[in-house]
């Protein structure tokens, strides 16, 4: 469900955006966006409303929270070694 | 589409001269021997609501498409073409004037004339607005055909895919997107030309993707040749405004219609060759080998999409912007 | 060409579309199942967006073998229920003009669908979202109806429009489905495998994921929220299997750019006064209590079923008969039953004529069965 699409918020002109999807330009209307949104703002956009304002310290919390999630993984890894074969075999599925 | 060929028009026994590429062969025209050469012939009606839309119009809709399809027949000098015209009474004169100048520009274009023609009036609400046919004959010493791929082969195509799908959907259905969508209507007759100079012998598939997209075009090459394609994803050239829309109406551009575009497929060894040439010209800046001919899985294709595979999916019906 | 410019800078940005960090979590992912030491890891998304996106990436072929994704009853146009597609065609059919989205048209309900009326000459139109209906039908004075479909993210946006105002000519049609309901549904089932759920980013985006929280303690099933991008979605899967693997039935968030504990508030806000959860029919699938959600009686003038007459049995007398009930849907969501174990199978339903949600879905399991013979394996194995 719910197909959303991030852009940038270009302009603002009362209850409407005008955001920048890397390439094509809509109105995006901002009734029930959960907090203000300025120019420059990314917003994820459903069906023409912005249902949600990024903020850009969330993208980099997501980037630390995934880079989190392989490190992890890999320590795990190291006190299992048995298990690293497995990825060793993934990978050259993969590659094969 | 293809079925409803298939069951209703290719009914019935007809003669014909042997050798003869006809109508069940199903390809982009038909192509009939004359002494040492082949005629080859097409026919093709449009209808396009509106008529007038971002980088064309319905006249050089009907004249490309012609010229198009007798080029992916191999057939690259058009002699001749034929448009009957069918309107609805009321259509506006000066549209239809547009209309007539862009055919005639389209012609010069293609190195081609129209040397007949007819007009039909239908009454209010019979039509929606004009309908057109064109009809086009020319020769050639080799037919490409549709099918002529082989485990090994590259694909080519010969530019950016999606445009005039996406241009006319973004324009009709006032989805309130603003962009560069252009059409790509052109005839490219000239290209594939190029193309096939270079490499006469190694250029074994041609295909315009038009309706059905990118997608379309290559299950019925894959399919008649009995080959599987691979494709790779990131080696598709896109637009950006294409690319975006198609992410915020949830569509695939490789399902959106091209009228200005043809799929190549070529001998391994000839694949760079060919594509330097494309580059060279006006309409083939873009082009790009993008993918590969397999002999697993004959008539399915594969996309690679950098982070995984999937069958590309056969589109159905009109492309519709989608919430989930 | 400077596409690849700006795809490079998304992905730097905002779209988690790193191909090499992509096969970095696969083999995580890969790596975390198998330390479960047991086959088959069966989890469940509940998200159509989910599906499109694991299908458009191709991520089926890097998922480990050990790891079941199942396709949950996640996609609201597919479960929308043959009667509130018949009332859209009815209403059609009275000479109502009626704008619904892209992905409705070709629904089926009993004897035609939106796109049949079409064809017939009814006044039917696709809108990208129902603000743009709203504008069509302020440069008319016939009588306009929105078929609204979709989860709690689409019926903020039909909330927010009828919070607003719209003329006088406009009503909605409701068909908005509410998830979390489902997915005790499923959790119920007496058979099922499922051994933990991906909720809906933005479906969370609105409701919060503190309200799947009663329903990980009360079912002890783990659910991760995740987004839609590749890295999205193999985040997800590794969180969800470790927390498999852990025996812990929480709650974790791997949207946190989308997602908040109590979600979007004045979005909820809206949504609560204009709608209400009521019990009813998920095509194929089952009654779902308080699946459906409907206008509250303080809008019952923009509400087309109370504006218009909507005779549903003239148009049941003439159609076959109902052939849901036989659609075993519900049991191949839940991973119990395959599309060959329903009688309907190829039969009555295939995808010209599809009865249950599994068929309607351009990504159904169903559908995918019928048009490439069961699921084909284009691992990089071969």
């Amino acid at each position: 469900m719910c197909l959303g699409v991030p852009g940038e918020v270009v302009s603002i002109d009362g209850n409407t955006a005008t955001v920048d999807f890397f390439g094509v330009r809509r109105q995006v209307r901002l009734d029930i966006v959960d907090e203000p949104v300025k120019p420059g703002d990314y917003v994820m956009n459903h069906v023409g409303f912005a249902i949600r304002r990024i903020a850009p310290e969330e993208i980099g919390e997501t980037i630390a929270l995934y880079e989190l999630l392989l490190r992890t993984a890999a320590e795990e890894d190291l006190m299992a070694a048995d298990v690293r074969g497995e990825i060793g075999a993934t990978e050259g599925e993969r590659s094969a | 589409m293809r079925d409803l060929i298939r069951d209703v028009f290719l009914q019935g026994e007809q003669t014909l001269p042997e050798g003869t590429i006809g109508l069940d062969a199903m390809d982009d025209g038909a192509a009939l021997r004359v002494g040492d050469e082949w005629l080859v012939m097409t026919t093709d009606s449009y209808v396009i609501s509106p008529p007038f839309f971002p980088g064309g119009d319905i006249g050089r809709l009907a004249v490309s498409g012609t010229v198009n399809d007798l080029a992916m027949m191999g057939a690259t000098q058009p002699l001749a073409l034929t448009c009957a015209v069918i309107i609805e009474e009321g259509f506006s004169r000066s549209d239809l004037e547009r209309i007539q100048r862009s055919i005639h520009a389209t012609c010069r274009e293609a190195g081609t004339a129209i040397v007949t023609g007819d007009t039909k009036v239908m009454r209010r609400g019979e039509l929606d607005g004009i309908v057109i046919n064109t009809a086009g004959v020319a020769l050639t010493k080799r037919v490409v055909r549709d099918q002529g791929l082989q485990s090994g082969d590259r694909i080519i195509v010969t530019g950016t895919m999606g445009d005039h799908g996406l241009a006319v959907m973004a324009f009709r259905n006032a989805m309130g997107l603003e962009g560069a969508f252009s059409s790509d209507a052109a005839p490219i007759n000239a290209l594939v030309r190029a193309a096939l100079e270079c490499a006469p012998e190694e250029i074994v598939a041609l295909k315009d993707p038009t309706r059905g997209g990118l997608s379309s075009a290559l299950h019925e090459m894959a399919e008649k040749s009995g080959v599987g394609i691979v494709i790779q994803e990131h080696d598709i050239p896109i637009r950006d405004a294409v690319r975006a829309a198609s992410e915020l109406l949830g569509i695939d551009p490789l399902h959106a219609a091209n009228e200005g575009k043809a799929v190549i497929g070529v001998r391994p060894e000839a694949a760079e060759r060919v594509l330097a040439v494309l580059r060279r010209t006006a309409l083939g800046a873009d082009a790009a080998i993008v993918g590969t001919c397999v002999s697993e899985r004959p008539g399915y294709v594969v996309l690679d999409t950098g982070f995984g595979r999937r069958l590309l999916i056969e589109p159905e019906g009109e492309l519709l912007p989608r919430i989930c | 060409m400077n596409v690849l410019r700006n795809r490079d800078e998304l992905g730097a940005h905002l779209r988690f579309q790193e191909p090499g960090k992509a096969r970095e979590m696969a083999a995580t992912l890969a790596h975390v199942t198998r330390s479960i030491g047991r086959e088959p890891v069966s989890v469940m998304h509940v998200c159509g967006s989910h599906e499109q996106a694991i299908a458009r990436y191709g991520l089926r072929a890097v998922f480990p073998r050990e790891l079941d994704v199942i396709m949950g009853p996640g996609c609201p146009v597919c479960v929308t229920d043959v009667p509130e597609v018949d009332e859209a065609v009815l209403l059609a059919a009275q000479g109502v003009r009626v704008f619904t989205y892209g992905d409705m048209l070709r629904v089926p309900g009993s004897v035609k669908s939106l796109a049949d009326v079409k064809a017939e000459g009814g006044k039917v139109d696709v809108v990208y979202g129902i603000g743009q209906a709203v504008q069509l039908a302020c440069e008319t004075q016939e009588e306009c109806v929105f078929f609204a479909s979709g989860f709690e993210t689409t019926a903020v946006a039909t909330a927010a429009v009828i919070l607003a105002g719209v003329p006088e000519n406009f009503s909605v049609l409701s068909a908005h489905k509410y998830i979390p309901p489902v997915m005790e549904i499923v959790a119920e089932m007496p058979q099922t495998r499922i051994e933990g759920f991906l909720a809906a980013g933005h479906a969370a985006a609105i409701t919060g994921s503190a309200i799947f929280e009663r329903f990980a303690e009360r079912y002890k099933l783990p659910v991760v929220v995740t987004g839609f991008e590749p890295l999205d979605i193999l985040a997800g899967l590794i969180r969800l299997v470790e927390l498999v693997r852990d025996g812990r039935a929480e709650v974790a968030n791997m949207y946190p750019r989308c997602v908040t504990r109590e979600g979007n508030r004045p979005a909820q806000e809206a949504l609560w006064s204009v709608f209400r959860p009521i019990g009813g029919r998920w095509r194929g699938i089952a009654h779902v209590p308080n699946g459906n959600l409907r206008l509250r009686d303080r809008f019952a003038h923009v509400d087309a079923r109370r504006r218009f007459t909507i005779d549903l049995h003239q148009l049941w007398d003439r159609a076959p008969a109902n052939l849901t009930q036989h659609c075993i849907c519900g049991d191949i969501m839940a991973g119990i039953a395959a599309p060959t174990g329903c009688s309907l199978y190829g039969n009555q339903c295939d995808p010209d004529h599809p009865v249950g949600a599994c068929m309607v879905s351009s990504e159904g399991t169903c559908r995918i069965w019928h048009q490439y013979g069961g699921h084909l394996d284009l691992g990089y194995g071969s």
